[in-house]
């Protein structure tokens, strides 16, 4: 019955029920009635706009509306926003809502088709005739850096953002080291690939002049004010309503699609409900990737293995448009330190247009190419010492007497990377355990002994998480009991209404049943910055726990008037205000929801109680007194001075078949530590699911382009991503360092888990693969067996070249 | 030209309907659509991802690989189909729930299609059959080991005899 039992307990999802019987409410499941949209998208990855010829549409029975860039008007006509602008994206590019004379990657949307559905509006796309004028275009880092073509007319170069931070001099203290490695390590593109692609439904309502849009976004509040801005209406005339979203995993926090804007624009325009339900080809050409990055390291170092300077260039690989901005090379730079502290750092970076699928975060958000690149040159650095790799890592920690450990940089949310919290040498010695570390040896030269090829790998990681600026909730008893709680961040499946429902009813003393929590819905809360880097639990949690002290402040204070006692005398549990030590002398929650709303009209029952006459009180004092408000409820805001840093370590045994070149993982280690846990069971869901994304990233998922710029696995048939065969089952184990800086203690845990996989699984194949003392390395992901069958030949022919010198 | 329509009985979860859909008319769009019946979800439309599975005659089939004229005369279970005759949770639904089973839930109801065919054939599971059991069907957000459990635990379910099947 103690509220203590609520916070941190594995309870059963509270959305569960509805979702596994089919009563979801996704975007496409609201309105079958809806015109629906189709767009003609570019299938060339470069070229002008000749002529756009839409006649043999016009009789495609069912067609309602064709519209072109030049139907666009006002500032829908204008590029779309620059979300997250940075000083040094000294040339950020974004694109029109429908192409403008030219397209720059293949999927760009061109032509935009209203029918009575879709089957209709693709039988009148196939019937536009667009004729383009093909510009040669650039594909891959290479061509990008050699720029002799461009991607924008106005940008020759190519080069989107430069940015360097320097802590120290780590050219010097490179050159002044005992030993220097040089390593190049390449990771491709991947994508995040929800289940459910975008959506959005809109509904244009004449008569009071509103909008109301659904979108499967992962900010509602944000997209809010883009289409207000966008569409020039006023803020009062547009709501935007997340429903049950399919996933999300970074690429639907980008916003406005120019899909998000034209299905708005069209519904105002043709006064009906109109519907754009993204397809998997669509998907895959038309949204966003991310990954795709290569790594130069200088690293000096001692004898024993630690690190005096390191020394990073890399190129990222930004696609077509920075709608996002450099956000994750910037995290790649700052975050592939890790939980570690290399001496002088300096890191420097280069941001370049491509004639591709715009990149923006995807969970991780450059943490998995920064930890494969420090992760790897740790590797490289226990090799050439001949140490062990863990020794290394633990040489090179950031310790528990050092925090709060400033790295001296600026992090991505413009504030000083200042990491709060963490114990990694702790984190090591349980992961050593969990996966008994120290045992491994003598079974991999048992394995060997019998032909077998098995190897063991460790990856680090610190992530920064809970970013600014805010997040804020509202908290509303009701005098039915009924506590609702409504948060504007989004929801893709984390479990927001179980674990803030937790967080209010540990607060406010009443049970988890009598709770119920709305996210995503600009009617319900309008401020709010969105469900991205790992920020919902930290930003809204806090922020319901802050809003819920404020409620029970005021219920107590009602409940001491009314029970004539003191209010620190009270306490309030499973919805009752008792005064504690006097049995009897209690009052329900639900009664001073009534008695915190004084009323004229008796509508109900409840309601009769809170009348004037019922309520009684002075006469000489206002029913509502001058610093009050009526009802039991209150908002608060959580804003954190800087992001909490949370931390993990993953270990992997994978088994290389000699022959086939198959890696198979055994056995997968996750030890993790977000703080304070608010509910373990959705936690360990989210390492589950981050882990297989992460083995789809280090083994499987690749984007491929040609030298054309055409995505040529853009299926599932060829984009291969995990089935429930290629996951290993998983081991976890927790360690909880609370955050100082937030008043529940946690940290983010969505993203960790996909963050340190490529990393710990090239350490794996490195040892299966017998690479230790060759100075041979895996540099480059994903690696999958034909990957390995060429690095095999290349080595033999490599060790022959040797031989034969 | 207007497309000429066909007319297609289909029993959907014990339910008589009849539908007057055009010739290309996928399954799934039909059970969506024209039924309203939601729960079935279109991942992928290629037949890859398995979130839009429904029984039909108890088999397992891809409702986005079938025009809707194709399946005239027989039955479809979808997961809304899923349910105990109550109209509580039906087994499977319950083991999702149980062992956290999923995230998002949008792959969710192709899972459930799936695993209630699958243990009426296979009634008592190891882990490694659960898991080979639902390697056809995506999901993004789990990593599959508790949907694993989960099928495990439905089999339990099942066993116990606490429900009847659907």
């Amino acid at each position: 019955m103690t509220a203590a039992r609520i916070f941190g307990e594995p309870i059963p999802r509270r959305e569960d029920p509805r979702l596994v019987s089919g009563a979801g409410r996704y975007t496409d499941d609201i309105d079958a009635t809806a015109l629906a949209v189709a767009f003609v998208r570019s299938p060339s990855a470069h070229a002008s706009i000749v002529d756009i010829d839409v006649s043999g549409a016009l009789d495609v029975p069912g067609l309602h509306a064709v519209y072109t860039y030049e139907d666009l008007t006002g500032r829908l006509a204008e590029p779309l926003p620059l979300l997250i602008p940075h000083p040094a994206l000294t040339a950020p590019r974004t694109a029109y809502p429908l192409a403008r004379d030219v397209v720059r990657h293949v999927g760009e949307p061109v032509v935009m088709v209203v029918a009575a559905d879709r089957y209709a509006a693709e039988d009148a796309c196939d019937r536009i005739e667009v004729t383009y004028r093909a510009l040669p275009p650039v594909v891959g880092l290479a061509a990008a850096v050699r720029a002799e073509h461009a991607v924008h007319a106005d940008v020759p170069d190519n080069v989107a953002a430069h940015l360097v931070q320097e802590v120290g001099d780590a050219p010097a203290a490179i050159a002044a080291a005992l030993y220097r490695l040089r390593l190049d390590l390449t990771i491709e593109r991947s994508a995040s690939m929800p289940l459910e692609g975008r959506g959005v439904h809109a509904r244009w309502d004449e008569v009071d002049r509103s909008l109301r849009v659904y979108s499967s976004t992962q900010t509602s509040t944000s997209l809010r004010f883009a289409l207000a801005a966008k569409l020039e209406l006023p803020v009062d005339r547009v709501e935007v309503v997340t429903p049950d979203v399919g996933g999300g995993f970074g690429v639907k926090i980008v916003h406005p699609w120019p899909e998000e804007l034209l299905v708005p624009w069209a519904a105002i325009r043709l006064g009906r409900p109109v519907t754009w339900i993204e397809d998997r080809r669509e998907h895959f050409v038309s949204s966003a990737h991310e990954r795709g990055q290569a790594h130069e390291v200088e690293v000096g170092f001692d004898g024993e293995g630690r690190i005096l300077g390191l020394s990073v260039r890399f190129q990222h690989d930004n696609g077509a448009y920075t709608p996002y901005g450099i956000i994750v090379p910037v995290i790649t730079s700052t975050q592939l330190l890790g939980p570690y502290k290399p001496g002088a750092y300096r890191v420097e970076f280069t941001s370049l247009y491509t004639n591709t699928v715009q990149v923006t975060p995807y969970r991780g958000a450059g943490r998995p190419q920064g930890v494969f690149v420090m992760e790897r040159t740790l590797d490289a650095i226990a090799d050439h010492c001949g140490l062990s790799r863990v020794d290394v890592r633990e040489r090179n920690f950031i310790t528990p007497d050092e925090m709060p450990y400033d790295h001296h940089m600026t992090f991505q949310d413009g504030r000083p990377l200042v990491y709060d919290s963490g114990d990694y040498p702790a984190l090591l010695a349980k992961l050593k355990k969990l996966v008994d570390w120290d045992a491994f040896p003598a079974l991999r030269e048992q394995a060997r002994a019998r032909g077998r090829r098995v190897g063991i790998g460790l990856a680090c990681y610190v992530e920064g998480t809970g970013v600014g600026p805010y997040e804020g909730a509202h908290v509303r008893v009701e005098t039915s009991g009924a506590v609702v709680v409504s948060t504007g961040l989004t929801t893709q499946g984390q479990g927001h209404e179980t674990v803030f429902a937790q967080i209010a009813a540990q607060e406010l003393g009443v049970s988890l049943e009598d709770v119920t929590v709305v996210t995503g819905d600009t009617r319900r809360f309008a401020y709010a910055v969105g469900t991205f880097a790992s920020r919902a639990a930290v930003m809204s949690g806090n922020a319901v726990a802050l809003a819920a002290r404020k409620v029970r402040g005021k219920a107590l204070r009602i409940a001491a008037d009314a029970l004539e006692a003191d209010p620190g005398d009270l306490d309030i549990s499973a919805g009752v205000v008792r005064v504690k030590g006097s049995p009897g002398a209690e009052i329900p929650l639900r009664t001073v929801a009534v008695l915190a709303n004084p009323l004229r009209y008796a509508f109900d029952a409840e309601a009769q109680r809170a009348t004037q006459f019922a309520v009684g009180g002075g006469t000489d004092t206002p029913p509502v007194a001058e610093d009050d408000e009526p009802g039991l409820e209150a908002t608060d805001y959580y804003s954190p001075i800087r992001s909490t840093f949370a931390s993990g370590m993953h270990a992997a045994v994978v088994e290389t078949d000699p022959d086939t070149a198959e890696i198979t993982i055994l056995r997968y280690a996750v030890v993790h530590d977000c703080g304070t846990l608010i509910n373990p069971r959705i936690v360990e869901g989210q390492i589950h699911g981050g882990v297989a994304q992460g083995v789809g990233g280090a083994l499987y998922e690749r984007i491929e382009y040609d030298e054309h710029g055409q995505l040529v696995n853009a299926s599932f048939m060829d984009f291969l991503m995990p089935y429930a065969s290629e996951v290993p089952h998983i081991e976890t184990d927790h360690q909880q360092t609370p955050s100082p800086l937030n008043p529940l203690g946690i940290k983010g845990a969505g993203e960790a888990g996909v963050i340190p996989v490529a990393a710990a699984l090239a350490s794996a194949i490195e040892d299966a693969e017998g690479l230790t003392g060759t100075g041979v390395r895996i540099t480059d992901m994903p690696i999958g067996p034909a990957r390995l069958w060429e690095l095999r030949a290349r080595w033999a022919d490599e060790d022959s070249g040797r031989d034969g010198r | 030209m207007t497309e000429p329509l066909h007319e297609v009985r289909l029993r959907v979860n014990g339910t008589p309907h009849q539908v007057r859909v055009p010739a290309r008319r996928l399954l799934s769009d039909c059970l969506r659509h024209d039924l309203g019946l939601t729960g079935t979800h279109v991942g992928c439309e290629h037949g890859v991802c398995g979130a839009c599975t429904v029984l039909l005659d108890g088999a397992p089939v891809r409702s986005c690989l079938l025009f809707a004229v194709g399946v005239d005369g027989q039955e479809v279970t979808t997961v809304e189909g899923c349910r105990a005759p109550g109209g509580g949770l039906g087994p499977v639904q319950q083991a999702f729930v149980d062992c956290h089973g999923l995230q998002c839930g949008f792959c969710t109801p192709g899972f459930v299609t799936t695993i209630t065919a699958y243990l009426r054939a296979n009634p008592d599971p190891d882990a490694a059959a659960a898991r080979a059991a639902i390697g056809g069907n995506l999901c993004r957000c789990t990593g599959y080991q508790n949907i694993v459990a989960s099928v495990l635990r439905a089999a339990e379910i099942l066993r116990a005899g606490n429900q009847v099947r659907p």
